[in-house]
């Protein structure tokens, strides 16, 4: 099964996993993005992700389409979560299934470096001290 | 939401209304979540420095996404009358 989702609940992986099964893969490649307790120096407390979804889902789903027609992987599926987030949580996930590893790890990289710069999402992180700020996270696309 | 109007930006242009849509910082800079101009931009860039200049906050943003009628846009788009614009900031998902 592919495409882009999302979700103001915690993802279940398990079910998430069970999406991209098929038996003509042999390698699946899955990236889970975790809330962090640091930011450029700033201990974070909790984030909250603002998206507006219409066009997060349909860009989301574009992004997918193209890393399908782009590295021919069998299927490719992403969540990304909104709203207030506590530290470890899962804030997105990409897996990525294929007949072998290369196009696979290739795929699932191409779909969240694209996530990060294309889709209408917006982080605010919740500082100690009580200081909160949204996230300009154009350089984020380049780190974790 | 309000029908503000804006200074004309060429002649011979009438003016059109035009719904524009803030998120995250934009929203906060803005005070608003969404608003309807009466203006004369014929495009999104345009139509982002008169908001910039109705709402000074926003002048603080110099770069970020733009929507219109739910289709991401150039900024050098066209604009038509009952368009809605979505001003985007810098994105931040992942």
């Amino acid at each position: 099964m592919n495409g882009f989702g999302i979700t103001s609940t915690a993802i279940d992986l398990q079910v998430f996993r069970q999406q991209l099964l098929d038996i003509s893969c042999g390698a699946c490649v899955q990236f889970e993005g975790w809330v962090r307790d640091h930011n450029e120096g700033q201990r974070v407390l909790r984030l909250e992700y603002e998206v507006y979804e219409p066009l997060a889902v349909k860009e989301g789903n574009r992004i997918i389409r193209e890393a399908i027609g782009k590295y021919g992987v069998i299927n490719a599926c992403a969540i990304h979560r909104s709203g207030l987030m506590e530290l470890s949580e899962v804030a997105v996930v990409v897996g990525v299934a294929s007949p072998h590893r290369g196009e696979a790890f290739d795929a699932c990289r191409y779909i969240i470096d694209q996530a990060k710069v294309r889709l209408p999402i917006w982080k605010k992180e919740y500082y100690e001290g009580g200081r909160a700020e949204w996230v300009n996270c154009q350089r984020c696309a380049h780190s974790a | 939401m309000t029908g503000k109007k804006l200074k004309c930006t060429g002649w011979g242009v009438d003016p059109m209304k035009i719904k524009v849509s803030y998120f995250a910082a934009f929203r906060e800079a803005a005070g608003t979540g969404s608003e309807i101009l009466e203006t004369a931009a014929s495009t999104p860039a345009e139509l982002f420095s008169e908001c910039a200049a109705l709402h000074p906050a926003l002048q603080n943003y110099s770069s970020s996404l733009v929507a219109i009628n739910d289709e991401m846009s150039a900024w050098e788009a066209t604009l038509g009358e009952h368009d809605e614009v979505l001003f985007f900031p810098p994105v931040a998902g992942g």
